[in-house]
């Protein structure tokens, strides 16, 4: 028990373990839609593409979320823009506002004096370092969007699963397409402090594929890659506490730990 | 009330993709709970006609009423069954899931399902002789079976309208079986149909109407009027084969994805 009960002595530990369980929690739930509609890259370039924003956010002193959630919304909807109606294909515009917003970030961030570590906080997250008004506006962020998926789950649905029945029903497929984009963006911007933007694509991606092999339905496959997810925060922040870790990796390499298995169990069924 | 006598009317519509128009100043005009045929080669406009009436794809020119009220107004009513679904088959949801979402447009994006709801999504199931799949994930069905998943769903959007494409084609016997009784069931009920077919003996012994088509209207009215000599020689051109009896043999050779069908139609 004194083994668990340990960490959370400090401080920082508690605000850590809230900021990473909830991070952990939103990135497998819109990470559902990443796996159902092949959006892994694109996650991925969504969490490179922020970094000029948190770049601009740092040298001016500003906040943090807030540089990155402009510029992550800003990349969302210009790959939006460049995909409509398919003038240029979507990887292809995700392709090119990846590299260049990668490249502006880091040349950003050149120009800074403490380089490394501000470029070593942002790729790979600095859960330790999440203070109290951080926490209010992860938990905050993190609940508006899974409100909203849960008010349009319907909707996301119907787009996802059948675009004919979408347009039949009248639905704004490009609106709703453009909608789930944006709180992509936002939840890889509210992963930024307890992951790192490298590391946010993998739990956007590893906790909902598990759960797509345990499940057989939506709802099911959401809370499923929510559990993963919590679990995985929880006890990759507990190895990066005791084996001096970056908590960034620890959760992740969880994660992987519980997608093999869950492989595994599938394998096995089907065999 | 303002409803015209005709329920469903197409006016000098003229239908494509971009530049390239498919179909052209095709006028015609369905009574309500009225069995349609629609019949004519391949790559005559068939699944594009059905493509601008239930609005995926817009007019170039001319207008589609339903109920005397522009395309648009009632969503609710036109239910839609393409030829081959274009769904992702691996996508987690059940056949129970798929035929909900039949019941979305009408129950509203906000609300639970309600107890009407998943009755009818019980019974429209239960119709299409899939109760026994209900629980089990769409991509594990046959191809049949996903065809009367989707017919269920369809249902079970209580459709004013249906359109099919194709239903026939390339399903295994129970599958027709099925959706030969659910055409009698819906005609009983009033509910317009119109579904696209090769099997032109189908068409002039099951349906109320045929609408022959080959990009252009060619002939629409019961099936001893539609089907003629020169009506099918005008639609089917060089596949038409008249024997000296009066039988006549449609042979269409087809794109090479699609198998070979061969059909002929006995004019009394």
């Amino acid at each position: 028990m004194n083994f668990l009960l340990e960490p959370l002595a400090y401080q920082f530990m508690q605000r850590g373990l809230f900021a990473s369980v909830i991070v952990g929690v939103l990135c497998a739930v819109m990470g559902t839609y990443v796996v159902l509609r092949g959006m892994a890259f694109l996650g991925d370039a969504m969490a490179h593409a922020i970094l000029p924003g948190v770049a601009m956010a740092y040298l001016f002193r500003g906040d943090l979320l807030v540089g990155a959630g402009i510029a992550a919304v800003i990349v969302a909807l210009s790959i939006g823009f460049f995909s409509k109606e398919g003038t240029v294909k979507e990887d292809t515009a995700i392709g090119i506002l990846f590299a260049a917003a990668l490249s502006l970030g880091v040349a950003l961030i050149s120009s800074m004096q403490t380089y490394a570590v501000d470029l070593s906080h942002i790729l790979f997250g600095n859960v330790l370092g999440v203070s109290t008004s951080d926490l209010w506006l992860i938990a905050g962020l993190s609940f508006a969007i899974l409100l909203t998926v849960g008010l349009f789950f319907k909707p996301f649905l119907v787009i996802s699963f059948d675009p004919v029945l979408a347009a039949t029903l009248r639905l704004p497929a490009e609106l709703l397409r453009n909608l789930m984009l944006v709180l992509l963006a936002l939840t890889v911007v509210v992963s930024l402090q307890t992951v790192g933007v490298s590391l946010a694509a993998a739990m956007l991606v590893t906790p909902a594929a598990s759960a797509y092999l345990l499940t057989r339905r939506l709802l099911p496959m959401m809370l499923v890659s929510a559990l993963i997810g919590a679990l995985s925060s929880v006890i990759g922040l507990y190895i990066s506490y005791y084996l001096n870790i970056v908590s960034g990796s620890s959760i992740v390499l969880t994660a992987t730990v519980f997608f093999l298995i869950a492989f595994l169990w599938k394998r096995m069924k089907s065999a | 009330m303002t409803h015209t006598h005709h329920r469903l009317e197409v006016e000098k519509a003229s239908i494509g993709y971009g530049e390239k128009i498919v179909m052209r100043d095709l006028s015609f005009q369905v009574p309500h709970g009225a069995r349609v045929a629609v019949v004519g080669p391949n790559g005559a406009g068939k699944s594009t006609l059905f493509k601008a009436l239930v609005g995926i794809l817009p007019l170039q020119s001319g207008r589609i009423l339903i109920h005397g009220e522009l395309l648009g107004a009632h969503k609710d009513c036109v239910a839609y069954v393409p030829q081959r679904e274009d769904v992702d088959w691996r996508f987690p949801v059940t056949v129970s899931d798929v035929v909900m979402m039949g019941r979305f447009g009408q129950m509203g994006w906000l609300s639970r399902p309600s107890k009407a709801d998943r009755q009818i999504v019980r019974k429209s199931i239960e119709q299409m002789g899939i109760a026994d799949l209900a629980a089990h994930s769409i991509g594990q069905l046959s191809g049949g079976q996903q065809q009367r998943a989707f017919l269920a769903r369809a249902i079970a959007q209580e459709p004013h309208i249906l359109l099919m494409d194709e239903p026939f084609t390339g399903v295994d016997m129970t599958t027709r079986e099925v959706t030969l009784t659910l055409l009698d069931h819906l005609h009983n009920q009033q509910v317009t149909t119109i579904i696209s077919t090769h099997d032109l003996n189908l068409a002039a012994s099951r349906f109320d109407l045929v609408l022959l088509l080959n990009h252009r209207l060619i002939a629409y009215g019961t099936p001893s009027q539609v089907f003629v000599k020169d009506n099918l020689a005008q639609a089917f051109g060089n596949s038409l084969l008249v024997m000296e009896d009066g039988m006549m043999l449609v042979d269409e050779c087809c794109p090479p994805d699609e198998e070979h069908h061969h059909y002929h139609a006995e004019v009394k």
